[in-house]
């Protein structure tokens, strides 16, 4: 026995927790289209996608740091920063958005370079260190303003209420496009790239790779940077969205995004896990609010129960696995 | 009064697979120093472990007698209730605690739940005191070094009314004065009428200071002398240690000796934990071409951490010495230096070190290889597929496919993967931590003609291990290694297991 499987389903337990996410998304769909008139529809599920791009894109990035072992609790200030950013100098000077928006992705990613390099060169837990930059992001939109700056720069508004119309009077928005792109590139990445095996070997045993000549220093520095740019990049398309940049936007994102990187089945621990589940899992959370919404009298506090709920079940089902792989 | 205060007659352990200790029988006077002595992994902890209930009644079989009454231990805390307590090797002291709060520890001075710290110091002064450690018991431990952190040990274990003590290798980590200081303090224990055990590799020691001495091989007990009246020497022992069961078959080799590969002079390390303590003391080293070559030493003697250091300083601090590749000077910095140059180390623990248990095979060979194996980043996985798959024949990986995890194989077929994974980075210099260990006999056999095809193929390669059969049967020349130095060079058809069991215990003069 050599690869563990479930039953006779011949599934290798890697790639079992992905499952058990997709067929609880299945489920939680089904459910739906059996109780709500109209939840059976293609672009309920585009719905989901279009309200949560934003948060696809966190995700992608919090998965990456997840899977060397680590945790960015930064990534929801700096998509916060991220929209005062990109606000205040089109509102202010009056900079267009091919300016501002490149300019915004490097402070994101500057950011999270900081933070990956004092994590490595000073081996403090990535925990305080992403803390103190949490705080440090929050601080500084403050210091652009304490008020909600609109954006009304044309270009940006008219690419932000662009609908990319598919077949069937079905439509995403740019920014399902753009999170489509990211996901795309990060798995490629993880998949195909050196920099990805360094990842997940960081992740599965640091001391290992280290043994076996990984630069996993440098590893560990690239990922809080890429995380830094998927929060810079979450918060443009949370402009987009919102239209707006202010101090309080995205409270608490970045533990949607741990949800989701958790629920996907990416181990806290690191060394396992696909981005494969962190769609699924953006998904699994975007979907509980839609049923939320769509059964109309619960209020949207059972949300967070449901992820409360959810969250525990999953970690648990890690807790098995991981006490069964190890024997 | 019994005039034995311990016996425990026909122990047997057996782990899965293993049979660590086979009907061993140790007595003990009372208020003696009883010494243990056996190679590594002659089953010495394991019997120790059996005393202390670590593992538990039950998991063994045999009977331990103690002050008279048979004992039936649950659990460590049933063993020191009744007054015997185990100093292990790695001390078992909380740092960020003060002396008085670790003397106390799960045995504390308290009135009604509430810690009474004017006692708590008082009597921790007192037992520092008996241990002749002069330092103020509210002192943090982390702030002592080992050999008084050791007195600390003892100091708890006199808190808690030991009447047999026993400790393993209670001097490996202490400099010479903290040693004696701490042999003295024993002789001063046995005075006062509590009786000691003690596990050492220093036979010196050992001759000094032991008044009886029980011999362990192959988990067996080899003989139990009385130190006065059967004479004991050192060689005496020696002869009890060694001449391990030749359970290993080896396959015929002859050496194609060629030219220096590795030329390693006045190589010192010092510990990282405790300053100024040499772990490796001015070695010379030499490889060359197609040449196995052994490294012998005691637990302790500094054997992984001189490979270590050597493989890309993963191990030390204040390195120093001259590394001689094919002759020219060079310079490692860290691991990727080392692979540059040719030189591969397989870890002696695999499991945490030197493979990631959660990933598949295909990608634990490919991992310090990937350089190989990729374009500007970009992993080639066709290539990556036919090169383990290679790997999975050629070495014969017991496995359905390349696609396996790791952590499920045997032992065997992980060291498989260990070696695939530095064959594939093409080195010249292989140096291979207890290749062996937790390896099955015919396994074993494989990973020899493994090692033997290195060496054929040019390479130098260096076995470090603690199975002298293995080394003799292996080797065409063999190092020994003693507290740091490289105390002799023996080529194999001198060699024999007294005597590079006499270089291995050589103390410093």
């Amino acid at each position: 026995m050599t690869t563990m499987t479930l039953g006779r389903t011949g599934v290798p337990t890697k790639y079992l927790p992905v499952l058990v996410t997709g067929c609880l998304l299945v489920a939680m769909f089904v459910v739906g289209g059996i109780r709500y008139e109209g939840f059976a529809s293609g672009q309920v599920i585009l719905n989901v996608f279009i309200d949560n791009a934003f948060l696809l894109v966190v995700a992608v990035g919090m998965t990456f740091v997840i899977l060397t072992g680590g945790i960015d609790l930064s990534v929801g200030s700096v998509v916060a920063l991220s929209t005062m950013i990109s606000a205040s100098l089109m509102a202010g000077p009056g900079w267009p958005p091919y300016l501002v928006i490149p300019l915004v992705l490097v402070i994101g990613s500057g950011l999270g370079l900081v933070m990956g390099y004092i994590v490595h060169a000073f081996d403090i837990q990535p925990f305080v260190v992403t803390l103190a930059g949490m705080f440090l992001a929050r601080g500084l939109c403050y210091t652009i303003g304490t008020d909600s700056i609109p954006i009304e720069d044309p270009t940006f508004t008219a690419f932000a209420q662009d609908r990319i119309d598919l077949f069937a009077d079905l439509w995403i928005s740019p920014s399902v496009l753009i999170a489509a792109l990211v996901v795309l590139g990060a798995v490629y990445v993880l998949h195909y790239t050196r920099l990805g095996r360094s990842i997940y070997a960081t992740g599965g045993s640091e001391q290992s790779a280290l043994l076996m000549g990984l630069p996993v220093g440098r590893t560990k520095i690239t990922v809080y940077t890429i995380s830094g740019f998927c929060s810079a990049l979450g918060g443009v398309l949370l402009s987009f969205y919102m239209l707006s940049g202010y101090g309080l936007h995205a409270v608490g994102m970045e533990l949607d995004a741990i949800a989701a990187v958790v629920i996907g089945g990416t181990l806290l621990t690191g060394g396992s896990g696909f981005l494969l589940g962190t769609v699924l899992g953006v998904l699994v959370l975007g979907l509980i609010q839609t049923i939320i919404s769509f059964e109309g009298t619960l209020s949207s506090w059972w949300t967070k129960i449901f992820i409360g709920l959810l969250l525990f079940v999953f970690i648990l089902l890690q807790r098995v696995f991981s006490a069964r792989s190890r024997r | 009064m019994t005039e034995h205060i311990l016996r425990m007659s026909g122990i047997t352990k057996t782990f899965p697979g293993v049979k660590a200790l086979q009907d061993v029988n140790l007595t003990v006077r009372r208020g003696e120093i009883h010494a243990i002595c056996g190679e590594n992994g002659a089953g010495k902890s394991t019997l120790m472990k059996v005393l202390s209930g670590v593992y538990p009644f039950g998991d063994y079989e045999g009977e331990i007698t103690f002050e008279g009454q048979k004992c039936e231990f649950g659990g460590i805390r049933d063993s020191e209730h009744a007054g015997i307590v185990i100093i292990h090797q790695e001390l078992a002291l909380s740092p960020q605690l003060s002396i008085a709060e670790n003397i106390f520890l799960g045995n504390e001075r308290a009135r009604r739940g509430w810690i009474d710290w004017n006692r708590t110091n008082y009597e921790a002064g007192a037992l520092m005191k008996r241990v002749g450690l002069r330092e103020n018991p509210t002192t943090m431990i982390a702030d002592l070094g080992v050999g008084k952190q050791q007195l600390v040990e003892i100091a708890k274990a006199l808190a808690k009314e030991v009447k047999l003590l026993i400790l393993d290798e209670p001097t490996a980590a202490l400099n010479d004065d903290d040693s004696a200081h701490l042999l003295d303090l024993l002789r001063g224990l046995r005075d006062e009428g509590i009786t000691c055990v003690i596990i050492s590799h220093k036979l010196n020691e050992v001759i000094a200071i032991a008044d009886s001495v029980t011999i362990i091989r192959d988990g067996r007990t080899i003989e139990s002398l009385d130190m006065a009246a059967d004479h004991v020497t050192e060689d005496r022992i020696i002869s009890g240690m060694v001449g391990r069961a030749l359970d290993n078959r080896f396959p015929p080799h002859e050496s194609k000796i060629g030219t220096e590969a590795l030329r390693v002079e006045d190589w010192t390390v010092y510990s990282p934990s405790q300053p100024g303590r040499k772990v490796v003391d001015g070695a010379d080293l030499m490889l060359r071409r197609g040449e196995i070559v052994g490294l012998a030493g005691l637990m302790g003697a500094g054997r992984t951490e001189l490979a270590m250091s050597l493989f890309g300083r993963t191990y030390g601090v204040h390195i120093s010495g001259k590394v001689f590749k094919d002759g020219k000077p060079i310079e490692i910095r860290n691991v990727q230096d080392a692979i540059r140059h040719g030189i591969a180390y397989a870890t002696e623990d695999r499991k945490r070190y030197g493979l990631n248990l959660i990933e598949d095979i295909k990608r634990n060979i490919s991992a310090a290889g990937l350089h190989g194996l990729s374009r500007r980043g970009w992993v080639n996985e066709n290539e990556e597929y036919r090169v383990a798959e290679e790997f999975h024949r050629s070495m014969n990986i017991k496995a359905p496919s390349v696609n396996s995890v790791v952590g499920k194989l045997s032992g065997g077929n992980q060291q498989k993967v260990v070696l695939s994974k530095w064959i594939l980075t093409e080195p010249d210099v292989l140096i291979l931590d207890e290749p062996t260990r937790g390896i099955d006999v015919g396994a074993k056999y494989e990973i020899y003609t493994i090692i033997n095809r290195l060496a054929d193929q040019g390479k130098a390669v260096l076995v470090i291990s603690s199975e002298l059969p293995e080394l003799l049967g292996l080797c065409d020349r063999i190092y020994t290694l003693s507290e740091g130095r490289i105390t002799g060079e023996v080529p194999r058809r001198e060699a024999t297991q007294e005597s590079l069991m006499h270089l291995m215990t050589k103390g410093q003069e």
